[in-house]
């Protein structure tokens, strides 16, 4: 039986996800605001999202942010499942545990030397910015994190299934798409995620290595917010809340489904027995 | 202790005392090396076609290991296997024509019953008519033909283990591998499962070749078995020689119970050996052929069943019989196990069967009583 709440646990309640959340709920409720101005309540309106459609940079910057974080995403998923694999795989070499040390070190990397390093890099071999650096820088920072999620979904991964599949006639490549792969599958699809996340969300990496052309989303508010908040930015941002809210949603639903189903027919299983 | 029969004597199935007769499958001075650990050490080892064929030993003998290797997992530091005279160096596991069965059964999770057994067909590239028909044939032959469709999480561990032995028998391999099959199990269904494995080996015709630590296992289910300790094998022989000619006092206290009596050899003629027990104080007899001389330490072992309790002293002047007194008995339902202290720091054990129904123990603890057995029952070990 669910205890009352005493006043102590729903004060505290209310202050913790008033601070959390009190900031993106006066986004969202302005971005229906009738006026210009973006602290003053004159009604309720949604014409700031049909201007939004009208926005050719905004939707363009959008559009940049979207194909950066997808490609990105998935050559960071490529590479740090390979990390990954090699980390959880190879037992032990020379200099195993400086490389899988050196995996992390973009976890705690200040993005500013990331994304500043990157570009003298990109400087050096002469190479024009544009949005290919973006999805380079992109893909080097979110990797490692790739890998972390992966390496961790394959220690819990049974190594006698590929040696099975090998010893019914399995080479090893069709051994890794046939079983390991959807084995890990759920490690490398969270992994995505993480990278395509983490790639909408960057300000600082793609400041220093974005070229003409190459705006991308967080770049473009960023830059007019320095001009001035306009009601406009609010909806795009309600819309980018939405999105990353429906995202969250439906993973957890499926995850949660999955679980069920699983219980279920462990249920029926045991029933049959 | 329950006694089992000696495993499945085939009389007219002795294809290793035959000199003409080519091993199927020959580990020729194979030694393997984990860094600075021997888990195989020099050994050599000939397996006959239609052998079932067991790796006795406790973890970490190198039996497993040994399995191995022979399955292409593991590659041999030195020496060389042979398959059908076919040296299996540089072939990798996937076009060894061996199937193994894990231990831990490893069905593919995300695959039903029936994909389960037909990945190794499809990995052949049969037609899908024959992987059907194949696929079929091997569900009934492991009786699971209404579970086609279920996923390895649905079903129960001795379902697990039947799929794990269809998907490995399904490519029909020259040699199937069996890594502790029945260890899940309980021991009920253990004891059926090695039933239908006898079954099933003498119906396919297939060589065999079980790893276990179970020596009721080994001695049920196995034409020879070789026992193994650190690296080597001790014995190679069929189960009855195992139990009634262990070679070595490891082989003899790891198959079975047996009582071990030090003591130096004092005369000998031909197999009737006498050897003078220091613990006891007295003589022995025992009738074995050994290579151990006059004056040679050497140890004399019986198993508990050879051994007879009664108040009275034996008549039979070629009997041994010592005096002791009743220390401990367990009772085992069908036999009771009788702890008998000869001297101050020997306790025998001799194993009475309970032919009738137990309400009054003619014998009972604190009883003197002599301890006897024949002189062609106990044996001589000398290492």
């Amino acid at each position: 039986m669910p205890a009352k709440p005493s006043w102590f646990n729903l004060t505290s309640l209310v202050l913790g996800f008033s601070f959390l959340y009190l900031p993106i709920v006066i986004l969202i409720v302005f971005s229906f605001n009738e006026s210009r101005l973006v602290t003053v309540w004159a009604g309720f309106s949604t014409k700031w999202y049909t201007a939004l459609l009208h926005n050719q940079q905004l939707l363009e910057a959008a559009w940049v942010t979207i194909k950066v974080g997808a490609i990105s995403a998935t050559l960071a998923t490529i590479l740090g499942t390979l990390a990954a694999l090699v980390l959880a795989r190879q037992g032990r070499f020379l200099g195993r545990t400086l490389f899988s040390g050196m995996i992390y070190a973009p976890l705690v990397m200040p993005e500013v030397i990331l994304g500043l390093s990157l570009l003298l890099l990109f400087v050096a071999i002469d190479q024009n910015r544009g949005v290919w650096t973006i999805i380079i820088a992109h893909t080097t920072f979110s990797m490692c994190y790739v890998a972390v999620v992966v390496q961790s979904r394959l220690s819990g991964f049974d190594r006698s299934l590929e040696e099975a599949a090998m010893d019914l006639g399995c080479p090893p490549v069709r051994t890794f798409f046939r079983i390991t792969l959807p084995q890990i599958f759920p490690g490398v699809a969270a992994g995505w995620m993480l990278a395509f996340t983490l790639s909408l969300d960057d300000l600082v990496i793609a400041s220093f290595n974005s070229g003409p052309g190459s705006t991308t989303l967080p770049m473009k508010i960023y830059s007019q917010v320095r001009l001035g908040v306009t009601p406009e930015i609010n909806a795009i941002c309600t819309l980018l809340v939405l999105l990353v809210t429906l995202g969250v949603i439906i993973a957890s639903i499926l995850t949660k489904r999955q679980k069920l189903k699983r219980i279920e027919e462990e249920r029926l299983a045991a029933a049959h027995l | 202790m329950a006694r089992k029969p000696l495993g499945p004597i085939r009389r007219t199935f002795l294809p290793w005392d035959d000199p003409g007769e080519q091993p199927f499958i020959e580990f020729r001075n194979i030694t393997k090396r984990f860094g600075s650990f021997v888990a195989v050490n020099d050994l050599s080892l000939k397996i006959y076609e239609r052998e079932f064929h067991a790796l006795l030993g406790g973890s970490g003998c190198g039996k497993t290991t040994l399995m191995r290797l022979l399955a292409g997992f593991e590659q041999p530091t030195s020496g060389q296997i042979f398959l059908e005279g076919n040296d299996l160096a540089g072939v990798p596991p996937y076009k060894r024509p061996i199937n193994m069965m894990f231990q831990s059964y490893a069905l593919f999770p995300h695959m039903n019953v029936e994909k389960n057994i037909a990945f190794g067909l499809e990995m052949d590239g049969l037609s899908g008519k024959e992987i059907r028909s194949r696929t079929h044939e091997m569900l009934s032959l492991v009786k699971l033909e209404g579970f086609r469709k279920r996923k390895p999480h649905q079903l129960s561990g001795g379902q697990r283990q039947r799929v794990a032995l269809a998907r490995s028998l399904a490519k029909r391999p020259k040699v199937l591998l069996l890594d502790e099959p029945l260890a899940a199990l309980d021991k009920k269904l253990r004891e059926e499962t090695q039933l239908e494995l006898i079954n099933l080996q003498e119906q396919l015709r297939l060589t065999f070749l079980i790893v276990t630590h179970d020596q009721e296992e080994a001695m049920t289910v196995a034409d020879r078995i070789s026992v193994m300790d650190k690296g080597s094998i001790l014995q190679n022989a069929t189960p009855g020689e195992i139990y009634e000619q262990p070679n070595s006092r490891f082989v003899a206290e790891f198959i079975g119970d047996i009582n071990v009596l030090d003591g130096q050899i004092t005369r000998k003629h031909r197999e009737d050996v006498q050897l003078f027990s220091s613990v006891l104080g007295g003589h022995l007899s025992v009738r074995y052929p050994t290579s151990a001389d006059v004056g040679d330490h050497a140890a004399l072992a019986i198993r508990p069943e050879k051994m007879r309790i009664s108040f009275e002293k034996p008549e039979d002047q070629s009997t041994n019989a010592i005096q002791g007194e009743v220390w401990d008995i367990a009772y085992m339902g069908d036999v009771s196990i009788y702890h008998i202290k000869v001297a101050e720091t020997e306790t025998l054990r001799a194993i009475v069967a309970n032919t009738t129904r137990l309400v009054e123990r003619p014998i009972s603890w604190d009883d003197q009583v002599w301890l006897s057995w024949d002189s062609d029952a106990g044996i001589i070990l000398t290492r």
